[in-house]
Parts: structure tokens; C-alpha cells; sequence
């Protein structure tokens, strides 16, 4: 069995173009959630963390003047092109590997503003797959991973799977996911999305806040790949499991989450106990209910945990690795990032959400997630 | 992709039972169970399909095609089996991809946007709510994966369930290719576990079965 590292990663949100922008934002306590009106969108204002067209196609246009990619494309892009550029891996190696994290990829397509400017076929993940991995010269067809909420997590899990097993060297793992007419009315829909921005596991808090952005992370079985001065960090564990309860609300008891984070934590075999979790967090009365009797079950009340939703929003099929890389920026920094939207508790576990930023020495972090169709996921990341 | 290295396993691990759906017709391995002309809606041929299993599941009905298509072939698929019972819920795992995600009904979804935006139809615009499906009805707790491919990949899907059962993340693998957008629907699901019966779980073995069966 190959030892897989997480080595470089990159974030684009509202908060910024880099992992680093991102995290010195959240740092600083700034979020980027915002109030906003669009009648295309919603009949009505929303909260929700958006990236700035302008700036984004500024950004893009130092990459390429190529107009044929959509927005997410772009994001995906860029994200990937700045985890390539700092990293220095080789995409004509055939042991590298794309993997495309995403729930809802192009939906925008179907949106009146957006149609026809593209082809149709591009609202096919694996379409909008193969135009990223063709902007990159790639040598292996990307591989879509398409789980709902967890489909960040899944990604790395899978990820770490295959470089393990030998069958990949190097896995690309790219989440992305928008903001759209299409996702805010079904979350609308079903009474989810909250007034103003959300507030995960406090007692007020009213539901999600959506968010767009971009997520990438290397995994890696070659150390020279990892920077010299900075914690040899590994992908030690992941596990998935299913409730078996309601297609649309998670479990009564959280048993299912507890069962894949201590299925992780098992396959890390780490010495030391879990320092901090970034947990789910989306701020519905049930899921934030479901995690805190999941945490419980799993012996992990006491552990500092944050949701980091308060600073971006639920970022769908993004959010698992964009909260993957901040979960290794805490590490690599020894920084927990607090818990932003958090005053009371409104879950009737206890658990030791971070209310400020802190330093503390981390050595072993767990991710978790949960999403429609009762999925759950957990990942250890380790030195 | 390209997937040269098989996952190791010293264990026989083999197909023992599998069903597709396509072109109006049903089989379950191998021999046919249902088959409609071609001009018999799909709808029709579904609801055929349903009167044939014995045991009536009122869910059914709140499902979207993607997941009755899925839904009636594990039906067929798990029937006099109880796996749940046999190897333990969380030691069961499913693994499912496509070609289209759930881009049918996310079109029948955003159809409805306009006047009043469906929250039934809304929760049907992701694939891997098929697997939620299967798991409420089986009780199955394991590993869930859903991919999404140009066209079906035997050598990952067969990798991927190995890997899964060699490292001991499951004792049972449900491998399901459902596709459906417009006009074409097609289903196939093999039940990979380790067992005496059945044939060997090798790609070439997953991809002539999908073939002989398409």
C-alpha cells in the first residue's frame, strides 16, 4: 500500500483566488456573504457568497483570451492551473489523474440569460469534464464524481483509493460548483435557504447559505512533489456510509456518520487523537442536530470543531475540498479558524464549536459531510 | 481512463446474480422476465414491470424514472435475497454510475421553476438519490459512490468493487449502470460478493455480461 500525501491546494470563493487569500480572510473573521438582489435568480433578495464576474473574467483572460469556457470552467481552470503551477506535477504523466467533484455543473446552460451560448451536450458533467482536462493537455480521461454534498469528500476518498491501490501516482481532485436560478428556487423550495447569513449549530439559526466557488487539491504518493518546509500531511483515512432513513433528511440518531467517521479514523491508524474537526455544518435545524448525536456517538464532543459555511456558504460539490484545504491550512499553521455565525448552541449535544480564532498545535484533523440520499463521508488527514 | 493495475486480492470474488433493463425488456440473469413492443411507452412498461414483483413499496410511486428504473432492477436483482441480514447493513456497498446524471429530471425540474419550483422534483435532480432509495429499502448503511462516464467503465467499476472488498470496506458490492435521458433508458446492476457461485468479478467478465445484455 502506497502512503498518499496532500500536497498543494487552491481555493476560489468571494474570499479569494488562493487557499492563502482564503484562509487569511476567514482569519481576519471577513465573510463573503452577502445580501443580494437578483430577479433573475430569485423573485426576491438572498443571501448567498457569490465570485465577482468581472474580477473573474480579469483573471481568466490572464490565463487564456479562449471565450468557449463557461463560468465553471473558468473557475475550474484556474484552480487547477494555479495547484499545477505551484506544485510542478506532471499532467503527460499517465499516472496522473483528474478527478471533477460537482453536483451541478453547468446547470446554468438551461438558465433563459445563458442559453444557447453554448453547446447543450456541456450540461453533461463529463462533457464539461473533458473540456478542463483538454484546457490542460491531459493524458487520462477525468473521472466525475457526482454524490450530492459529499461529492468533495468522496472525491479525495476515491482519490486516495487509487493512488494507494498504485493504480495512480498523482490524483488532481477539482470541486466546483455555482450559484444558481436552479439551485436557490429548489432550496427555496423546500423552506432551506435562510434570511440573512447562516448561523451553523446556533440556536437561531434559520438554514443554508449558498456559495460558489472552486476547490483543488493534489494528492500524491511521490514526496518530492510536498514543500520542504511544511508538515508532511497524509490522506490516512476516508469511509462512507449511507442512513437508510429519507432521501431528503439525515438521520435520527447519526449512527451512519459516527459509523464512516470511525471507519476513517480506524483506517489512519494514528496515535494521536483527532486535534479538530471541520464538520458539515449547513445551518438546517436537522443536519446541524444529526452531526451533533453523530459526534457524540463517535466519543468526539470535546474536540474543537467549526463549520466553515458562515464564511462562504454551502458550496454543494465544491465544499469538501475547499474545506479540505482550509482544514490543511489550520494544520500546516497550527490555526483554528472559529466558527463564524456561532453563539448559542442549538443542538442538543454538546459540542466544542470554536468561537474564536486560535492557535493550538494540529497534528490530526477530520473532514466530514453529509448530503441528500442519506450519504455521509470522513476523511482523516495526518502527519 | 486507463486502469492497467488490477487491485490485488487473494479472494474469489465473483458476480452472482445481475438484471438489466432495456428496451423494454427485463432480465434477470440472462433469462427474460418481461419484454414489451417497442412502441409501449416507457411509463407502461414500467408500471408492468412493478405488478410483477409481488411485494407493493409505496415509495414507489414519489420516485422519478432514473429511480424506478433503478429501483425495479435491485428489486429483481436482491429478490429471496436479504443481504442486510446476511453480511450485516454496513458491510453493503453500492456503486453507481451513468452517462447523464440526473439531467432528465433536472429538466423536468427547472421546467417548473417559472410557476411554482417542485420540492418533490428538486430532490430528484442528483444521482445518487437512487442509491439513497435502494439503501431505505434494503437497509443497506455501506460504502455509496457515484460516478458519472461517458459510457460504461467495466475495468473502474470492477477495480473500485475489488478494492472495496479486498480492504474489507464491504462484503458485498451492488455495481449499477442506470441511464436514462429522453428516449433511452437502460439498467443493468450486478451483486458482486465473495462466493463460490457465479462468475469471476474481472472487467471483461462485468463488460460481456453489460454487453450480452444491452
Amino acid at each position: 500500500m502506497k502512503t498518499v500525501f496532500a500536497a498543494e491546494g487552491n481555493i476560489i470563493t468571494s474570499l479569494g483566488y488562493t487557499a492563502e487569500e482564503n484562509f487569511s480572510a476567514m482569519e481576519q473573521g471577513n465573510s463573503g456573504i452577502q445580501k443580494f438582489s437578483n430577479p433573475k435568480f430569485l423573485s426576491f433578495p438572498f443571501h448567498a457568497s457569490l465570485v465577482d464576474d468581472r474580477k473573474l473574467s480579469e483573471k481568466f483572460s490572464t490565463l487564456s483570451t479562449n471565450q468557449n469556457y463557461t463560468r465553471l470552467e473558468q473557475l475550474f481552470i484556474l484552480s487547477i492551473a494555479d495547484v499545477i503551477e505551484k506544485s510542478g506535477v506532471d499532467l503527460s504523466n499517465e499516472k496522473t489523474l483528474l478527478i471533477i467533484s460537482t453536483t451541478k455543473g453547468n446547470i446554468n446552460l438551461l438558465e433563459e440569460q445563458n442559453y444557447g451560448i453554448f453547446p447543450e451536450k456541456r450540461l453533461l458533467l463529463f462533457e464539461m469534464a473533458k473540456e478542463v482536462a483538454c484546457y490542460f493537455g491531459m493524458k487520462n480521461s477525468p473521472l466525475v464524481v457526482s454524490n450530492a454534498c459529499i461529492s468533495g469528500v468522496l472525491a479525495i476518498i476515491t482519490a486516495q483509493r487509487l493512488i494507494r491501490s498504485g493504480q495512480y501516482e498523482n490524483v488532481i481532485v477539482s470541486g466546483g460548483d455555482l450559484v444558481s436560478e436552479f439551485t436557490l428556487s429548489g432550496f427555496n423550495s423546500f423552506k432551506a435557504l435562510s434570511d440573512e447569513p447562516c448561523k451553523p449549530y446556533d440556536a437561531a439559526r434559520k438554514g443554508i447559505t449558498l456559495g460558489e466557488g472552486c476547490g483543488t487539491l493534489l494528492l500524491t504518493s511521490n514526496e518530492n512533489l510536498l514543500h520542504n518546509n511544511e508538515k508532511k500531511i497524509k490522506v490516512a483515512g476516508g469511509s462512507v456510509s449511507n442512513d437508510a432513513n429519507h432521501i431528503s433528511g439525515p438521520s435520527r440518531t447519526g449512527e451512519e456518520l459516527a459509523l464512516a467517521v470511525n471507519n476513517a479514523i480506524n483506517e489512519a491508524q494514528c496515535a494521536n487523537a483527532i486535534d479538530f474537526i471541520s464538520a458539515h455544518g449547513t445551518a438546517t435545524t436537522f443536519n446541524d442536530e444529526m452531526e451533533a448525536k453523530a459526534f457524540s456517538v463517535a466519543g468526539l464532543q470535546n474536540v474543537s470543531l467549526n463549520s466553515m459555511k458562515g464564511f462562504f456558504g454551502h458550496t454543494l460539490g465544491a465544499a469538501g475540498i475547499i474545506e479540505s484545504v482550509i482544514a490543511l491550512e489550520t494544520m500546516k499553521k497550527n490555526t483554528m479558524i472559529s466558527s463564524l455565525g456561532f453563539e448559542n448552541s442549538g443542538v442538543s449535544m454538546p459540542l466544542n464549536i470554536i468561537r474564536q480564532t486560535e492557535k493550538k498545535e494540529i497534528n490530526t484533523s477530520l473532514k466530514t459531510a453529509s448530503g441528500f440520499g442519506g450519504c455521509n463521508a470522513a476523511l482523516v488527514f495526518s502527519v | 481512463m486507463r486502469h492497467k493495475h488490477c487491485v490485488s486480492t487473494k479472494m474469489k470474488i465473483n458476480i452472482t446474480n445481475y438484471c438489466s433493463i432495456h428496451n423494454n425488456q427485463i432480465k434477470l440473469n440472462g433469462e427474460t422476465l418481461l419484454v414489451k413492443e417497442k412502441q409501449v411507452p416507457f411509463n407502461e412498461f414500467i408500471k408492468s414491470t412493478y405488478d410483477l414483483n409481488a411485494s407493493p413499496y409505496m415509495k414507489f410511486f414519489k420516485m422519478d424514472d432514473l429511480c424506478k428504473l433503478a429501483f425495479l432492477a435491485s428489486e429483481f436483482l436482491l429478490k429471496n435475497k436479504n443481504l442486510a441480514e446476511q453480511y450485516g447493513s454496513s458491510t453493503i456497498s453500492l456503486l453507481f454510475a451513468n452517462t447523464s446524471s440526473s439531467l432528465d429530471t433536472d429538466i423536468n425540474y427547472y421546467n417548473t421553476v417559472k410557476d411554482f419550483p417542485s420540492p418533490s422534483l428538486f430532490v430528484y435532480t442528483l444521482p445518487n438519490i437512487m442509491l439513497g432509495e435502494i439503501s431505505i429499502r434494503n437497509k443497506f448503511k455501506g460504502e455509496n459512490a457515484f460516478f458519472v462516464f461517458e459510457q460504461f467503465q467495466a475495468d473502474f467499476l470492477c477495480n473500485y468493487a475489488t478494492q472495496l472488498i479486498a480492504e474489507k470496506k464491504a462484503k458485498a458490492v451492488i455495481i449499477g449502470w442506470v441511464e436514462l435521458l429522453n428516449d433511452n433508458q437502460e439498467a443493468f446492476l450486478s451483486l458482486a460478493e465473495e462466493s463460490e457461485n457465479g462468475t469471476e468479478l474481472i472487467a471483461e467478465n462485468l463488460e460481456r455480461l453489460y454487453i450480452s445484455n444491452h
